[in-house]
């Protein structure tokens, strides 16, 4: 479904932030990808759907190398790949209902768009998925009146109403609270299953990531170190995962002692 | 040690400003001073006539008093035409000042060039005064409504669109993102990512322009582009200042009408 070749990622003239990272991801199921801020999770991710511009590589989605498209042809593509976002990324003055539809604004013209006179097939779907999400109450509700669980659910049916072949999940949970952060995974989860749908996320919580997904990918300094079930991730693994990253806070971590042991001299009589 | 027993040799000294900072702050004083008298020196104003002031006014009050209200239809007609003057200026500006604002904004204007353009249209029709306008629209289609309507169009094209390019480069990327990753092309990213995001400032806008542009009406009569000021100039030119007293109270009801009905509608929009 989605297979990537020695991609490689720089900003700028800055260092590579992906490495020559090399993922293949079959069919269904959920694979997480982790580690510590700035080991290139979000730019693998959006390297995908072409939000970030590889450096070189390719990326095969659903046979086509998404690499080279531009224009129409890209648009297309993008079309075929669902994503959530850590922020929802909703239109705030805009409707449930419009928000939802937007994920079809790949498939509509302009001119419907406009006048946001959808399909009858498009509109069907989006009633089946806002029922399966619980959200059938709130179809023309403003999303910026929502709470956060119910923001990242319009933000799943919307990347849903794409008709995906696979979804990209960029830290979907990361702005939610811990009870409803569960939710939304197992959600994620359980609609995986039932379209028969890849996903990939990427995720901080490493509980999360054994708990839901059927796959984990360790992400370091833009290569991958660790790839396999999430009951093989013990301690050793996440050790060399987040072994003298920022993430684990060890590279600050002297400073941090440091900082408190001055703080210390100052605050004792 | 406590506070309180601390013993010091000297007392603390503090000072918001230091001696160089003091010296400085005094030159830009004397400077400004000097500015000004310079300015009233060189512009030779006949002091006589200030002195006489108070009972000039005093004067011309005796004579604008009471307001003669005969000619009250040709007024309130008049100032209905003033209405409408800035409201279709309004209107008729949004055509070029909402492309104005898109070209303008440097996260929508589809290059350099078009950037340079938009930012030229802002600049250039606001930097004339509508009254400079109006003369010269006179000068094209002669005097009347017409010349008044264009000229108070032109002057609100640089302000609304400079507002609303503002507004266009501070939406929230995040939705444009949502729409990029749904295959959506630029006409939808401005539908779903921008519109929804600008659309308040863009009525707000409108309305706050629509209210200075009826006060903007009210002068173009002096120069012949239709509205209350035709009239106006009429009744000072031939001595009725009990007509022009009317005229006067006439603007300053709609003035204030149109501010309370501007910041009513702005408060709903918001």
């Amino acid at each position: 479904m989605l297979r990537i070749t020695d991609l490689t990622k720089r900003y700028g003239t800055g260092e590579l932030v992906l490495k020559g990272l090399t993922l293949e991801i079959g069919g269904a199921g959920l694979t997480a990808i982790i580690g510590s801020s700035g080991a290139g999770k979000s730019t693998l991710l959006r390297c995908i759907n072409r939000l970030v511009e590889p450096t070189s590589g390719s990326i095969v989605v659903d046979g086509v190398d998404v690499t080279g498209l531009r224009g129409r042809r890209l648009r297309h593509a993008r079309r075929s790949i669902g994503m959530i976002f850590q922020g929802f990324n909703l239109i705030d003055r805009l409707s449930v209902m419009e928000n939802v539809l937007s994920g079809r604004l790949g498939y509509v013209g302009f001119a419907q768009a406009l006048t946001r006179r959808y399909p009858q097939a498009d509109i069907d779907r989006a009633f089946t998925l806002l029922e399966r999400v619980g959200l059938q109450d709130f179809v023309n509700t403003r999303a910026d009146t929502l709470s956060g669980g119910q923001r990242q659910r319009v933000g799943v049916v919307r990347a849903l109403m794409q008709d995906p072949k696979i979804l990209l999940a960029d830290e979907p949970t990361a702005s939610l609270d811990p009870k409803t952060s569960q939710q939304i995974m197992s959600l994620t989860r359980e609609l995986s299953e039932e379209l028969s749908l890849p996903v990939l996320v990427n995720i901080h919580n490493v509980h999360q990531a054994k708990e839901f997904a059927d796959r984990v990918v360790g992400l370091r300094y833009g290569t991958i170190i660790f790839d396999g079930a999430g009951s093989d991730l013990d301690d050793a693994a996440l050790d060399r995962i987040y072994e003298g990253t920022a993430g684990r806070g060890d590279e600050h971590g002297d400073e941090t002692v440091g900082a408190d042991a001055r703080g210390g001299t100052v605050a004792s009589p | 040690m406590t506070l309180g027993e601390r013993e010091r040799a000297e007392p603390y000294r503090w000072q918001r400003f230091t001696l160089a900072e003091r010296l400085g702050r005094f030159l830009i004083y004397l400077v400004s001073a000097a500015i000004v008298f310079w300015a009233l020196r060189t512009l030779d104003v006949f002091w006589p006539w200030v002195w006489s002031a108070p009972t000039e006014i005093a004067d011309l009050f005796g004579r604008m008093t009471p307001p003669d209200l005969r000619r009250g239809d040709e007024i309130l007609r008049a100032m209905l035409e003033t209405i409408h003057i800035a409201t279709l200026a309004t209107f008729l500006s949004l055509f070029i000042a909402l492309p104005t604002a898109y070209i303008a904004a440097q996260n929508t204007t589809p290059n350099g060039v078009t950037l340079w353009i938009g930012r030229f249209i802002l600049v250039a029709t606001r930097s004339v005064n509508t009254i400079i306008w109006a003369l010269l629209f006179v000068a094209i289609f002669g005097p009347g409504v017409m010349a008044g309507i264009l000229a108070i169009a032109f002057r609100s094209i640089g302000f609304t669109a400079k507002l609303m390019a503002e507004a266009i480069e501070e939406i929230d990327r995040k939705p444009v993102e949502a729409v990029v990753a749904a295959g959506g092309d630029k006409g939808k990213i401005v539908l779903y990512g921008i519109v929804p995001q600008v659309l308040p400032t863009f009525l707000a806008v409108t309305i706050l322009r629509w209210d200075i542009n009826i006060r903007e009406s009210t002068v173009l009569g002096l120069v012949g582009a239709g509205g209350i000021g035709m009239i106006l100039q009429g009744a000072i030119d031939t001595f009725q200042w009990q007509t022009a007293a009317t005229i006067l109270i006439a603007i300053l009801i709609v003035v204030i009408l149109g501010e309370v009905v501007s910041s009513a509608l702005r408060k709903r929009v918001i």
